[in-house]
């Protein structure tokens, strides 16, 4: 384990039977494990042990499935290196010089070193898939809606799922299998009601998202999203036409899809992003949870040195940013921009998949950076989201499988299915993979 | 060049909106990557109104008692508490 990929390793045993009874997972460390400690990546939180478990906690537990540790992972999930975490960053198991992506570096270094079989994530602009196909494994972002966010400390709730990482399509699935459904306690997962109020059925209950890995895309459209080529890495795109190659020799059908609204998708993804950040870290006020510094004097005076003690530069960037986007005089401006551009991007994804089953890009539009190389300019990182932060606007479900490598490192091919369409995007990805 | 040129003064008003204390050397650097950051988000300015329809609807329960943390459970990550209370700094 000396990729630094666990934070605190500390086993939970699962129930004796169950899916998963033979599987070990990491759990992020933004995931509340009761009675063993939840630190985000932050200092802030060093100390906080949740007294309850997170939903997919309780449902891997239910699985029968052995928790072997708390993952390493970007601030707060503020990060696409793993290297904002207070506690180190972590290597990628692939080539120990460079990241393991982020902000779940530690999910998917775990899974690809081998000390777990499987790994949870969350993606709030690509935070499991980035660093899967930086590791060289499997990582799904769900449908909005599709799992439960209870117990998941929030970052920006309006667009973050907990995703499964692993190293086959097949196994990566069953876990979505084991923490999909319906949750009482996050409403987000109860869209479903039918017109009197009841329950109808949640799009998980007669799903089998393992049972999609059967690698059968003959006769599949998928449709290649040129914008997000441009700007790739040659290396990045010459594994990704690769890789298309090969699915139309299974059969599939390539078209080339455009979308104008991509554009300003990463700058609609940030400003959507640091508000909800903002307001949802002004929770970390030291006083019922995280570091309080014990000081004395003024409320406002204590909680702020509390907070600059407590949070990483990027967190510090990212909150303060979103409450200058927030405040009065510029709200319109950034705010509500982002959230028509968000509303822009949804229209031209549902556009793009009339014409095409699954749409298909490079996961990263670069090859994983080298430690210490981009941690100066954050604009350069925020960039890097490209091809990822989409999907997380639109609320769709996205995988990332390994496509191959370049230059010794692991290249993903990232596609997008449309709302609750898991299951076309598994069976698609399982043939990349054959 | 940015329409919303950002200087220090303002970053630390922010930060103090935000109730994080800055030091001098974050400040500065702060102030050149918000400039650069918001002049990037300046491309905004080009979206065109978009209407959206909510993918969600409200969800509701009959308003019982259901059981949640008890008192104990909820005070145990504060650092000071008394008499059942959290406790933190004076208000004024």
């Amino acid at each position: 384990m000396s990729q630094n990929a666990f934070i605190t390793e500390e086993t939970i045993e699962g129930a004796d039977d169950g899916p998963l009874a033979d599987a070990t997972v990491a759990v992020k460390d933004n995931i509340s494990t009761e009675g063993i400690r939840t630190t985000c990546g932050s200092a802030m939180l060093e100390s906080y042990v949740p007294p309850y478990d997170a939903t997919v906690v309780e449902r891997l537990k239910d699985a029968g499935a052995t928790i072997v540790g708390k993952a390493n992972m970007d601030e707060f999930g503020m990060g696409g290196t793993t290297e904002t975490s207070a506690y180190g960053a972590v290597k990628n198991p692939v080539d120990e010089g460079h990241v393991p992506g982020g902000s779940s570096g530690g999910s998917a270094a775990a899974v690809a070193a081998g000390d777990a079989d499987l790994a949870l994530g969350s993606d709030t602009g690509g935070s499991v898939r980035n660093p899967a196909a930086f590791c060289g494994v499997v990582g799904i972002k769900p449908t909005y809606g599709l799992v439960s966010r209870y117990g998941l400390v929030a970052y920006a709730n309006s667009l973050e799922q907990i995703g499964p990482i692993g190293t086959s399509v097949e196994e990566t699935a069953a876990l979505l299998d084991v923490i999909s459904g319906p949750d009482p306690k996050d409403s987000t997962t109860r869209f479903d009601l039918d017109e009197d109020g009841e329950d109808a059925a949640h799009p998980a209950a007669d799903s089998n998202y393992a049972g999609a890995a059967d690698g059968d895309v003959d006769g599949m459209t998928i449709g290649v999203i040129t914008d997000l080529l441009e700007g790739a890495d040659d290396r990045v795109v010459e594994v990704f036409e690769a890789s298309l190659e090969d699915l139309r020799a299974q059969g599939a059908e390539t078209v080339e899809v455009s979308l104008d609204s991509l554009e300003h998708a990463v700058q609609a993804y940030y400003v959507i992003a640091m508000s909800e950040a903002s307001s949802n870290l002004a929770r970390f006020d030291g006083v019922r949870y995280g570091q309080s510094g014990g000081y004395e004097g003024n409320w406002n005076d204590a909680f702020a040195r509390a907070r600059e003690e407590g949070f990483g530069e990027e967190v510090k960037r990212r909150i303060l940013l979103g409450t200058y986007a927030l405040s009065a005089g510029y709200h319109d401006k950034y705010y509500k921009k982002a959230q028509d551009a968000r509303a822009w991007v949804k229209r031209d994804f549902d556009d793009a998949l009339d014409q095409a089953d699954v749409l298909a890009t490079p996961t990263m539009p670069v090859l994983p950076p080298e430690l210490g190389e981009s941690l100066d300019d954050p604009l350069q990182l925020y960039l890097m989201d490209a091809n990822t932060v989409p999907v997380n606007l639109a609320n769709l479900p996205a995988i990332s499988v390994p496509a191959g490598e370049a230059d010794g490192l692991p290249v993903g091919l990232q596609l997008i299915g449309p709302k609750f369409g898991e299951e076309s995007i598994v069976r698609a990805a399982s043939a990349v993979e054959d | 060049m940015s329409e919303t040129p950002v200087d220090a003064e303002e970053v630390e008003h922010v930060a103090e909106l935000a109730r994080v204390d800055l030091d001098d050397d974050e400040v500065d650097a702060f102030t050149t990557q918000f400039a650069e950051i918001l002049e990037y988000f300046e491309a905004l300015d080009e979206v065109p109104e978009v209407e959206s329809e909510a993918d969600l609807v409200n969800v509701m329960r009959p308003d019982e008692v259901e059981a949640s943390l008890d008192q104990e459970e909820a005070l145990q990550n504060a650092a000071e508490t008394e008499d059942g209370f959290f406790k933190g700094p004076r208000v004024s």
